[in-house]
């Protein structure tokens, strides 16, 4: 085990929040096809209430902190917060478009000693890049940022969404990736739209496609460990749990909701109203994610992939339940392997269902300061 | 105060948070990450740049923990060369100032 993960395994058994993922806004200056996002502003976090946040994550032992958005740089004192959390030490890393970095950005990046900054680049043609982002000239924008950004010596990642209308350029993305000598990560996932909406869902690939991605040696390294039948689980597997969601992760949206992930859609508290540590350790509903073994899930406890499947606690939650399977992630355990999942056997599928129905959950009603804090389960819109 | 002085601060270029007592640190020019056990995060604590080791050791080592101060400050010394040579503590014989990103 690497000393990374040893201290990622100690800060879970701890229930520290060793990263935590904050957008900072959700404004943004791109309207990508596949954004799950409202773009207004609804009551951002001012500087004064980010920079308290950050006292208190410092405080309660967070040392991974993602800044992300929306787009970052809408924000007119995004420099003075990432300033301000690297005074307090964090690591900080960056998610952007990049659109809006120049060479003096860069530079400041730099001087600021940022970790990481992740880069979505959707297609090496710059009019399939353009197309989805509905902004003119953002390939090249944040192509250009990226040499700014390498020039300085700074770590770039470009992050590459996968869907059905750039399915066809990954590889092309990844070597342009290596070309501008930055890491490539694939992702696949496409999530519903804060409001319910689903139609974003038709932009994800076919199942048949994801086969290809998993079968590419150059995306997940030793293919056939990678696409090796499951082994079936121990008893000790079964005492374990899905993520690291809620464990030593949290997510905090630009009015001060907290989450226990992005993708996970559960309102806990709101940092206008607590203090982020009674939140982390009292909110029932942390309380209830992180008490979920996989011998507790309804279906997966039973399915033979349960200790290699991705399952996504928070996706699954959008279908219904916490407990339940993630249709998504049955998907990708059945193309990778080619072994049926549970939650398909017991609807009779050879071939897993493209979209399950969904939920929505809305983000937690802020409420003005010195009002009890509202516990009970959020409304829930079909 | 000895002719020898050691100063030492932590460098700006780092993240670092305690977790259970022990620090962890990160350069973030090439990502190499450590754990401090209770004695060297102590002396990193007390890093600021204008505190002699020597100080630091006899407050901060000896002074909380079983050890020997001759000892303790060869350990010290050796510590603080490998950390300054991953560029996370800055050394000096000098006080230092402390460094703001």
């Amino acid at each position: 085990m690497s000393l990374m993960s040893e201290v990622g395994q100690k800060a879970f058994n701890l229930g520290v929040p060793l990263a935590v993922h904050i957008d900072v806004t959700y404004r943004c200056n791109e309207r990508c096809v596949h954004c799950y996002l409202d773009h207004d502003d609804h009551g951002e976090l001012t500087t004064g209430e980010i920079k308290d946040m950050l006292d208190q994550l410092a405080e309660a032992g967070v040392f991974f902190l993602t800044l992300s958005g929306g787009e970052v740089f809408m924000r007119r004192d995004f420099f003075e917060i990432v300033e301000y959390a690297r005074r307090l030490m964090f690591n900080v890393k960056i998610k952007t478009n990049a659109v809006m970095i120049h060479e003096a950005e860069a530079r400041r990046l730099r001087e600021l000693d940022v970790d990481t900054i992740q880069i979505s680049i959707y297609s090496h043609r710059p009019e399939v890049h353009d197309a989805i982002t509905k902004l003119p000239h953002s390939f090249d924008r944040s192509i250009k940022a990226i040499r700014f950004l390498r020039e300085q010596g700074l770590r770039v990642t470009i992050a590459n969404v996968l869907m059905t209308v750039n399915s066809s350029d990954h590889m092309a993305v990844q070597k342009l990736a290596a070309e501008l000598d930055a890491h490539y990560t694939l992702d696949p996932t496409i999530t519903p739209m804060m409001d319910g909406g689903t139609d974003v869902l038709a932009l994800r690939i076919p199942g048949e496609e994801l086969t290809q991605v998993f079968q590419n040696p150059a995306l997940v390294g030793n293919q056939e460990e990678f696409c090796a039948p499951p082994q079936p689980p121990s008893e000790k597997d079964l005492e374990g749990y899905s993520c690291s969601a809620g464990h030593s992760f949290c997510y905090i949206s630009p009015y001060g909701d907290v989450f226990p992930c992005v993708q996970f859609p559960l309102p806990t508290g709101n940092i206008r109203q607590q203090k982020f540590l009674d939140i982390w350790n009292f909110s029932p509903q942390m309380k209830e994610v992180r008490s979920i073994q996989a011998k507790d899930l309804t279906v997966c406890s039973s399915c033979t992939h349960v200790t290699s499947c991705t399952r996504c606690p928070g996706l699954a939650y959008l279908e219904g339940s916490m407990r339940g399977p993630s249709t998504a992630d049955c998907e990708k355990s059945f193309y990778r392997t080619g072994i049926p999942t549970a939650n398909m056997l017991r609807q009779g599928l050879s071939k897993p269902r493209r979209t399950a129905p969904l939920i929505q959950i809305q983000p937690l009603e802020i409420q003005p300061i010195g009002v009890a804090p509202d516990t009970r389960i959020p409304a829930i819109c079909s | 105060m000895p002719e020898n002085c050691i100063y030492i601060a932590r460098s700006s270029a780092i993240a670092a948070r305690a977790l259970a007592g022990e620090m962890m640190v990160m350069n973030s020019a090439d990502s190499t990450f450590f754990t401090l056990n209770e004695v060297a995060t102590a002396i990193f604590q007390a890093a600021d740049g204008h505190t002699p080791l020597h100080d630091i050791v006899r407050d901060r080592v000896c002074g909380q923990f079983d050890v020997d101060l001759e000892q303790a400050q060869a350990d010290a010394e050796q510590f603080v060369t490998e950390l300054s040579s991953h560029g996370i503590l800055i050394v000096s014989n000098q006080p230092l100032a402390p460094e703001t990103p």
